[in-house]
């Protein structure tokens, strides 16, 4: 791989050589200032990296402090590498989600993958064993060849690393729309369970403790990554390809067994993982929480290559490495643990008390900075925010009246949508089941896990309909919130925390950061009245390509108590007889739904409005009611609405079918995307005391055993169709459109 | 009865074998990390899936070269049962305990789901517990599971009885719908799915709880008659 030329400090302030690097001039006065004299090469690379909005935060900051992050459950809230929260018994569940965009736009298999392994060690660094992961994925269109390459890769890489790694990709989520054609979003979450001594945390203490270096050598790849994650994607991102990292997923499965084995070790004090701006952050995190200060010899820093320079050593974002800080003299014992797994852990450096980030290579002092100055003093921007001419023009429109002549064949169009239709090819490739603790795979509402040795289980989610948050992004901010609940209290689960994966365009114009701005304000209210608190996150700005950005996509991670597993419920219709109820009103509200895309080809007007005290409301009595034992299956209505919802619970059952009797304007009853509303099943006998619970379920059919699916609205029959018919619609739609020559 | 789980770098279905063995069964299990060699000792070898050295090389081929394994032939000769799966079925392949090979899967991609496995041969150590045909659903999660053999070693299989179970829609392009074969004298039986994830009616399935169930009274039977 290509060497960096490094030029001299004089030469980088009168050239203005840390404008490569991202820095404005202003950024690079304050650390001239900081330092006291010009910063070397090295120097203004570390600055960078840790200064870059992937690391630093320093336009979203202000936002991200809105969100609520306290509550009862919270056992570790945002800073750590994972937040957690308690399940009960001692024990507690870590989660996060991150982005991994730009890699994937230009190394797809690698992108993705490193994401899964980026995700699993913030987990594992914790002391959490991981037990699953989840992935949220946008796209361009399908018809696109490039964008059916991104999606395949992705897909592929997420698969080999996470298969290989051990861990169940047990869930997620792709949604399909043109805004994301350039600019792909791959988020992974990660799930772990931890007891709760065993709790670690990226910490530095102790004057002379050693700094050990696990995993990986360090090589040339990912030089920067965090510095091209923080801007826009370009016609020469192309070559930005070697700034992408190379995953080695058996490397992380023997990382996650050591450092489990590690955290039982009292020399243990400290453990990060090395992920974006690796070494750097990592190292300057640690010491800059504890107070203290570090110094490091990178003379002794494995390497995967020749002649590296301190920049290329502190700058590079190799995969699979931890940084562990054990106390003096016992490192011995943690050097035996990482050999039995065949790795080797490094004496690298120390514990110092001037609060300084020193490092010295071939016995000269190439970096000496103010440790704080990087991890804590990184600027904070307030930027100007203008509400969009599109958003005021479209809150003028008269609602927007769509006009459907044939319902049958417009749900058996809509069930083929890419976003709606069977997600079964991407998630065949993955291995849910590894650890054989998966209740429910992918494929329903909720991912389902159960908790071994205690008969509780856990229920996780990702979602974001970022068509609702273009149209109008504090409401959509809400309802991606909402979303996640209601999918959460499907599956018997009472929803916990959430992580966020907000993913925005380029935060400089102020249209973009308006939309940030309402986005947190929506999910911060809704997190409040779900009480479901923010406990981790990731920011991915400059999502943009041809200098157009991506709808605002705050992508929602959220996890649930499921208290015993006999209240684990699936989205599935069970048995003949049973009566199916809708709860909650349905109103005409068409903008951003998958009709309106169908039929018009974009999405304009406003977005479905939702009242966040009736969505508590109707997920708690649902709750109570599948608690009770009442409920036999529970669906969230979502994109093309109920006919949709209603054909997707018959789906897993070849011999039952439907039949529903409705009454009022049929567009609207089959395809709205009004909020808040499920569909479920009960048994006949139980029809009383589940209306009695929840005020607003009303009865509308029953499920049968002619497989077919019946509807009727005011009398009249609008769709009549064998189910078998719309499911293999439902499930080719993706294979077929992959296969398409376009 | 006394279950060893060998764990070699990059298994990954150790824990879910180890606690089929000691949960779902209720026998004794423990794990055997791939540098103590010794095998002696327990009544029945479990070789997990996963991906043992990253599947590097060859799925198998590097666990197959480890000190263990002369330990795991030992065993065989003397007849101690030998149950390998997924990656373990792959190490047996590799290390000559079975005839084959595992290529990539026909559609190139890794498949994770049930799968309906008929019963060919249910009187195996490993399967006295079913009926023969009877049509089990156990998952299978895997890129490399596409079983090939020649024509003679495929006549042999079928001659001695060593195909034990086949698949009812063959998702991988096995050679005649191959799921899990056994060596002629009966106490190496390697298969693609995984029985150690259809151990509890939970997770969607217990079928394959009788494959252990099998070994069990089998080890009674044949302690009963030697005591």
């Amino acid at each position: 791989m290509q060497q960096t030329r490094e030029v001299s400090p004089e030469m980088i302030e009168t050239e203005q050589h840390y404008r490569e690097m991202g820095l404005t001039d202003e950024e690079y006065q304050s650390i001239k200032q900081i330092l006291g004299r010009r910063p070397n090469f090295t120097e203004t690379g570390i600055f960078s990296v840790m200064w870059s909005e992937h690391c630093s935060y320093k336009t979203s900051k202000p936002l991200l402090k809105k969100f609520p992050t306290e509550g009862p459950q919270v056992i570790q809230g945002p800073g750590e590498g994972a937040g957690i929260v308690d399940i009960g018994d001692d024990q507690g569940i870590a989660f996060k989600i991150e982005s991994h965009n730009h890699p994937s736009a230009v190394e797809p298999y690698q992108g993705a993958a490193t994401g899964v392994g980026g995700i699993i060690r913030d987990i594992f660094s914790m002391g959490a064993r991981p037990i699953a992961s989840l992935n949220s994925l946008r796209f361009g269109s399908l018809n696109n060849p490039r964008v059916k390459y991104l999606f395949d890769e992705v897909v592929h890489g997420i698969s080999g690393y996470g298969n290989c790694v051990g861990v169940p990709t047990v869930g997620g989520e792709v949604q399909f729309d043109d805004s994301y054609e350039g600019n792909p979003l791959v988020n992974a979450m990660a799930v772990g369970l931890i007891d709760k001594k065993d709790i670690q945390q990226g910490i530095a203490k102790g004057l002379g403790n050693t700094v050990l270096y696990v995993g990986s050598k360090t090589g040339r790849d990912g030089i920067h990554g965090a510095t091209f994650a923080s801007e826009d994607l370009t016609e020469d991102s192309e070559s930005r390809r070697s700034n992408v990292q190379v995953g080695d997923p058996f490397m992380e499965k023997l990382l996650i067994e050591a450092c489990l084995e590690a955290i039982h070790c009292e020399a243990l004090v400290g453990m990060q993982d090395m992920g974006a701006a690796g070494l750097t952050s990592s190292a300057s995190e640690m010491a800059s929480k504890a107070g203290m200060g570090m110094e490091m010899n990178l003379d002794l820093i494995p390497q995967r290559e020749q002649n590296m320079s301190a920049y290329e050593m502190m700058l590079s974002e190799s995969q699979e490495r931890m940084l562990l800080v054990v106390e003096k003299g016992r490192e011995q014992e943690i050097v035996d643990i990482f050999k039995k797994y065949s790795l080797e852990a490094v004496n690298v450096g120390h514990v110092t008390d001037d609060k300084q980030f020193r490092l010295l290579h071939k016995g000269e002092v190439v970096c000496d900075i103010p440790v704080d100055s990087l991890a804590e003093d990184a600027p904070v921007y307030y930027k100007p925010s203008k509400v969009p001419a599109y958003y005021e023009e479209f809150q003028q429109m008269a609602p927007y009246v769509p006009v459907v002549d044939d319902y049958s064949a417009m749900l058996k169009q809509l069930l083929q949508q890419p976003t709606i239709a069977s997600k079964e090819y991407v998630y065949d490739q993955y291995d849910s089941m590894v650890q054989a603790n998966t209740v429910v795979s992918p494929g329903s509402d909720a991912a389902v896990v159960r908790i071994r040795d205690y008969d509780k289980a856990i229920a996780m989610t990702t979602d974001c309909n970022s068509r609702y948050l273009y149209l109008d992004p504090f409401v959509g901010g809400k309802i991606a919130v909402s979303e996640a609940a209601r999918n959460i209290y499907a599956s018997g689960a009472k929803p916990l925390a959430i992580t966020d994966g907000l993913n925005f365009g380029n935060p400089d114009k102020p249209e973009n950061f308006w939309q940030m701005e309402q986005a947190v304000d929506g999910m911060s209210a809704a997190c409040l009245a779900l009480d479901t608190p923010v406990i981790s996150g990731n920011v991915s700005l400059y999502n943009e390509s041809n200098n157009q950005a991506i709808f605002p996509t705050p992508i929602v991670g959220m996890v649930g108590l499921i208290r015993s597993t006999k209240y684990i419920t699936t989205q599935h219709m069970k048995q003949a007889g049973d009566v199916i109820l809708v709860i909650g009103d349905t109103k005409p509200e068409f903008g951003g739904s998958e009709l309106q895309n169908v039929l018009e080809g974009k999405y304009f007007g406003q977005s479905p409005a939702v009242d966040l005290e009736v969505e508590r409301k109707r997920g708690d009595a649902l709750l109570e009611a599948i608690e009770q034992g009442l409920v036999q299956s529970a669906h969230d209505l979502s994109e093309g609405g109920f006919s949709v919802a209603l054909s997707e619970t018959l789906f897993n059952q070849p011999t039952l079918g439907a039949h529903v009797d409705l009454k009022g304007d049929t567009t609207s009853l089959l395809f709205s995307e009004t909020q808040s509303r499920y569909v479920i099943s009960v048994k006949p006998e139980d029809v009383d005391r589940v209306t009695a619970l929840i005020s607003d379920a009303k009865v509308v059919g029953t499920v049968t055993n002619d497989q077919k699916l019946v509807v009727k609205v005011n009398g009249e029959k609008v769709i009549d169709e064998q189910v078998k018919t719309l499911q293999d619609l439902w499930k080719g739609a993706i294979p077929c459109l992959l296969k398409s020559k376009a | 009865m006394k279950f060893a789980v060998i764990v070699f770098p990059g298994s990954n279905c150790d824990r879910d074998m180890y606690h089929a063995a000691k949960d779902a069964l209720g026998a004794e299990a423990e794990l055997v990390w791939y540098q103590d060699a010794a095998l002696e000792g327990y009544d029945a070898i479990l070789i997990p899936g996963g991906f043992s050295y990253g599947d590097y090389l060859r799925c198998g081929a590097i666990a197959s070269t480890s000190d263990i394994v002369t330990s795991l032939r030992r065993e065989a000769e003397k007849g101690t049962p030998i149950l390998g799966v997924c990656n373990g079925f792959q190490i047996l392949l590799e290390s000559g305990l079975l005839p084959g090979a595992l290529i990539r899967n026909e559609n190139l991609k890794f498949i994770c789901h049930f799968e309906e496995l008929v019963v060919n041969n249910n009187e195996t150590l490993f399967t006295t517990d079913y009926e023969k045909n009877d049509v089990i659903s156990i998952p299978v999660a895997h890129g490399e599971g596409n079983y090939y053999c020649d024509d003679e070693t495929l006549n042999e299989l079928i001659e001695h009885n060593q195909i034990v179970f086949t698949y009812k829609n063959n998702p991988n392009g096995s050679v005649r719908d191959i799921a899990g074969i056994v060596n002629k004298e009966g106490n190496v039986l390697g298969m693609m799915p995984h029985p150690e994830r259809a151990a509890e009616m939970l997770l969607g399935s217990d079928d394959g709880l009788k494959m252990f169930t099998s070994m069990l009274k089998n080890w009674r039977d044949q302690y009963a008659t030697n005591a």
